[in-house]
């Protein structure tokens, strides 16, 4: 049976939805779009439901272990984070305001996914430094899995990618 | 959907995922440039996910992993095969990775307990098939010494790719569509590199074709023992 949430429910859920996210600690859970419900099983008992962003990412687990801490430091005595795939997450799920502090913070954010996958052309890609849109593909892979490496030819500095997914 | 584990689909997928992850993990210290390195890592660790993710369904994820002898895994020979130049191991990326697109696009759609990790890893796979058709452009389309090596790493694999398209138990998927699928994707990435398809049979009668009945080629059991060493030399160890 699905019931709308109660008010400690959106409390816990603004908690836990407010534990940064441990590599890109400019966003939240919330911003990133990964966290996908909280619910109170019983007194004191509270199942969170994250999604990874990509399956094998390992920053899952530190978010659980972020929310587990917040939540506990608000009186839950029990809390369980439950991992779900489904539907998957997409780029698309980054909140407008976690899209501003990633380019605040030197990452180009995503582009509209659409389908998701390899984006082949369309929209040029900013560089959040000097704001070209003269900027070419270094890798598609880059110090974390949902990133490419880009660089800027105008001010030729490289710059990180959320790459649309 | 149905909730139901075929125990054999999800060995063989969370194994072809174990195993290639691991092989793409040996990169690391030895890829051409940085940026390579990185990019195999990311590849690997994508898979990684997978595989946890299938073998967790069938049971303890370590166990699986770390105690099971080389007949008891289901994984196809093609991602056991050493990653040889670079040439080798990014023909087996193509070969590879455009198999597990089309699979995980045809598990998507299904009312499989896969259905799940397939929607999200096919977005996953499309970087990995995209990373690798690319290389494939610039080896085939490069220089003689490139091209040559491309060439030679497309035909010597060749002969176990006929094992992708093998039913596998519980795993409801259309083999001829995917095969049809898949030659069509591999020779238009061939044609666009300069390469010629690979004219040899997909099967030999004797050698490639077992991974999924649990025969595996002779490089395996090493890479196995380097896999497995750590875990059985030291139980219940932990970070």
């Amino acid at each position: 049976m699905v019931t709308a949430p109660t008010a400690l429910e959106e409390r816990l859920r603004t908690l836990a939805g407010a534990v940064p996210d441990p590599e890109l600690p400019m966003v939240t859970l919330a911003e990133l779009g990964v966290l996908r419900g909280v619910h109170l099983t019983g007194p004191g008992h509270v199942e969170v439901e994250l999604t990874p962003t990509y399956t094998g990412c390992p920053a899952v687990e530190a978010m659980a272990a972020d929310i587990e801490r917040v939540l506990h430091e608000h009186g839950q005595a029990e809390v369980t984070v439950r991992t779900v795939l489904s539907p998957p997450w997409s780029t698309d799920d980054i909140t407008a305001e976690g899209r501003r502090k990633l380019a605040e913070a030197g990452i180009a954010p995503p582009r509209p996914a659409g389908h998701g996958g390899p984006v082949p052309v369309g929209l040029a890609i900013r560089c959040p430094h000097c704001g070209s849109t003269d900027t070419e593909l270094l890798s598609r892979f880059s110090s974390t899995a949902c990133k490419a490496l880009r660089r800027c030819t105008a001010c030729r500095e490289p710059f990180d990618h959320f790459k649309e997914l | 959907m149905t909730t139901v584990v075929p125990e054999r689909a999800a060995l063989a997928l969370g194994d072809d995922a174990l195993v290639l992850s691991h092989r793409l993990g040996e990169w690391a210290g030895h890829a051409p440039v940085l940026e390579e390195e990185v990019a195999l890592a990311n590849i690997a660790l994508d898979l990684l996910g997978q595989a946890r993710t299938l073998l967790s369904l069938v049971g303890d994820e370590d166990d699986l992993a770390f105690l099971r002898e080389e007949r008891a895994f289901r994984n196809v020979q093609l991602v056991e095969q050493p990653n040889g130049d670079f040439a080798h191991t990014i023909a087996r990326q193509l070969y590879f990775s455009a198999y597990q697109e089309l699979l995980y696009g045809q598990l998507a759609a299904s009312d499989t307990v896969f259905a799940p990790l397939a929607a999200k890893a096919v977005k996953e796979v499309a970087y990995h098939r995209d990373h690798a058709e690319h290389w494939t452009l610039r080896l085939g389309d490069g220089t003689d010494e490139s091209r040559r090596r491309m060439r030679h790493a497309l035909d010597a694999l060749w002969r176990y790719t006929g094992e992708l398209f093998e039913p596998v138990e519980g795993l409801p998927v259309d083999g001829p569509a995917l095969r049809e699928g898949w030659l069509g994707r591999i020779t238009g990435v061939l044609e666009r590199a300069g390469l010629a398809l690979p004219e040899g049979p997909q099967h030999t009668p004797w050698a490639a074709g077992g991974g999924r009945q649990g025969i595996h080629t002779e490089p395996f059991g090493r890479m196995l023992a380097e896999m497995q060493h750590l875990h059985r030399s030291h139980p219940g160890a932990s970070w």
